[in-house]
């Protein structure tokens, strides 16, 4: 099987869950890797090491910016190109937009939030993620062509494969499809991304106002994490929309969530349900999180977050 | 101003979600359905820029009859008209191409919907309608200004946001704080009885996915309850137990 695997990279670097989308497409067959954009080839060559064996580098600088039409028409060409048969993407609020767009182009079979990988036994069935993480479908793609956008933080890092060639690629598109102008661009520097992160640390309004969340941003540096927060935090602008966690929100399926000073909603659990551990501190015993938590601390947050964040500290 | 809002009808978010016939279908029983609370934002937004430019809305589902209640909220919120694509939803593609058929026949300024569906999340149709129109789409949009002929969005991207110029028309997969919610009031749900429900029937039945059978995720073992004034054994439990610090 022939597969191409659009691979999208922050600050010069490849996502995690790019590398995670690779290696999805390493078990099924060939991979050929596509990066759009300004990216250094040293980088793009290290897409080697989650199984692609060549990287198309469309290297046109007005693909720095992720425009949906331009990245659309690039990744069809670059399908063609390399005869694929099953597009592979990690899910992602830009890849979301683009390839829907893709799969009409190709005339593919779409699916999202894949949690595993094909069943080819009798034709084409993949497994996927629905009702915002409470269930799954089973799911046979019935065209010759299928693109699969594979949730974040469900497929294993594959790490022992080599260098892949880096090819330029050049792909012609029209002036007609960069009709967007963007005018700013505002990004939190530095942080660690929270739909892409390990660790999650998230407050909700249990933590009373904007002015306590030191001590969630003091357990996120220790523990290397991203912040997020609940749905009434984002709407009282305590904090910015993109950390909001739920139904609604970011969903994050990082291996440790910690939540603290959230109640435990099942808007907001919708969210958070494919953690792999998941822990809650809340200073009421009777808090719904509590059922679906791993480990809890029924206790005050301005107590216990200090002294968890020493003994971590002290942990490491 | 002429509006398409793309709406979905979707187990309320508190359902308890469970499948019958084998685990082939949605057990419906005692589920409530509602607008997904995207395309509700998505609607809040038209009925906003409705206000302060004038013109039309127009509610579009793809769904069965027991669509009907939900596509009248719509209405009471403050669209003026509704269609009813009389098919199951059973793929994006589907849906999708649906969505293209009414939007080609309409001469839409804009044709607005939620960045996804919360029943399967997959939040491709608004990309799908747009390759089908041969007009950009954009999501998760969080902000839409519309002056004359031109919009300005603000675009959610991971860790931030982005703001864009665009002209109309175009597709948008809405998200909050694009609008609030609206609640319908009494005039509106009066009225939106004698509004105009018109159900046709698809035009074409194609379909690229089928689905097999739904599962449960496994049952969540207890929880461990660690006093507070132990943190170090959560520490120790992180790190030797579930080992993941
Ligand atoms: C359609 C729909 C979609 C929604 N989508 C989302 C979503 O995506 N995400 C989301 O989060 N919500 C969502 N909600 C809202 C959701 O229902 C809850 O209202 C929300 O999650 C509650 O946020 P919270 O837990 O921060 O606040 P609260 O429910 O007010 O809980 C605060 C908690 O903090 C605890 N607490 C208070 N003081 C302390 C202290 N000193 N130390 C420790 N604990 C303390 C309290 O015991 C309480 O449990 C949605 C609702 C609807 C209807």
């Amino acid at each position: 099987m022939s597969v191409l695997v659009f691979i999208e990279t922050e600050d010069g670097k490849i996502k995690k869950s790019s590398r995670e989308a690779i290696s999805y497409g390493a078990a099924l067959g060939d991979v050929t890797a596509l990066a759009l954009g300004t990216v250094n080839a040293d980088e793009l060559a290290t897409a080697g090491q989650n199984g692609a064996s060549k990287v198309l580098h469309v290297a046109d600088e007005r693909l720095n910016a992720g425009l949906i039409q331009p990245y659309a028409a690039a990744i069809a060409a670059a399908a063609s190109e390399a005869g694929a048969d099953v597009i592979v993407t990690a899910k992602s609020s830009l890849a979301d937009a683009v390839v829907g767009r893709v799969s009409m182009k190709l005339g593919a079979s779409l699916v999202s939030n894949v949690v595993s990988l094909p069943d080819t036994s009798n034709g084409f069935q993949v497994k996927r993620s629905i009702y915002t993480g409470k269930a799954f479908a089973n799911v046979n793609m019935t065209t010759d062509k299928k693109v699969l956008a594979i949730k974040k933080n469900a497929v294993e890092i594959k790490e022992d494969g080599g260098a892949a060639s880096v090819e330029a690629f050049s792909v012609s598109l029209d002036d007609s499809l960069f009709g967007t102008k963007i005018t700013s661009t505002e990004k939190a520097e530095g942080d660690v991304l929270l739909p892409e992160a390990d660790i999650v640390v998230s407050g909700g309004r249990g933590l009373k106002g904007p002015e306590n969340w030191g001590i969630i941003e003091d357990l996120a540096k220790t523990l290397g994490a991203a912040t997020g927060c609940s749905k009434p935090v984002s709407d009282m602008d305590w904090r910015p929309h993109h950390e909001h966690v739920g139904q609604t929100g970011v969903k994050v399926s990082p291996t440790l969530y910690v939540a603290v000073g959230i109640s435990g909603a099942i808007q907001h659990l919708a969210g958070v349900n494919s953690s792999k551990y998941i822990v809650v501190i809340n200073k009421d015993e009777e808090a719904p999180f509590f059922k679906a938590a791993d480990y809890g601390i029924v206790g005050d947050a301005f107590e216990v977050l200090p002294k968890l964040n020493e003994a971590l500290k002290a942990a490491q | 101003m002429n509006i398409l809002v793309c709406i979905t009808h979707v187990p309320d978010t508190t359902s308890r979600i469970a499948f019958t016939n084998d685990n082939t279908e949605f057990d419906k029983n005692g589920v409530q359905f509602i607008i997904g609370p995207y395309d509700d934002y998505a609607l809040a937004r038209a009925v906003e820029l409705k206000e302060q430019n004038g013109g039309k809305i127009t509610v579009l589902n793809v769904g069965e009859a027991d669509s009907d209640p939900t596509i009248r909220k719509a209405l009471a919120i403050g669209a003026d008209e509704a269609i009813r694509v009389n098919a199951f939803p059973s793929d994006s593609f589907f849906v999708a191409n649906q969505i293209a058929a009414i939007a080609k026949e309409g001469g839409y300024d804009l044709i607005l919907m939620g960045r996804e569906s919360i029943d399967f999340n997959g939040g491709m149709v608004h990309g799908m309608v747009g390759e089908l129109l041969g007009l950009p789409s954009f999501s998760p949009v969080m902000q839409l200004q519309v002056e004359g002929g031109n919009a300005k969005i603000t675009r959610e991207i991971e860790g931030g946001k982005e703001k864009l110029e665009v002209s109309l028309p175009f597709v948008a997969g809405c998200q909050e704080p694009i609008a609030e919610w609206k609640i319908p009031n009494m005039r509106g749900i009066m009225s939106a009885r004698t509004k105009p429900l018109n159900v046709v029937e698809p035009s074409d039945n194609a379909t690229h996915s089928a689905i097999s059978a739904y599962e449960l995720p496994p049952a969540k073992g207890a929880v461990k309850m660690i006093d507070a004034d132990n943190v170090s054994e959560l520490v120790d439990l992180l790190k030797n137990e579930a080992k993941v610090i």
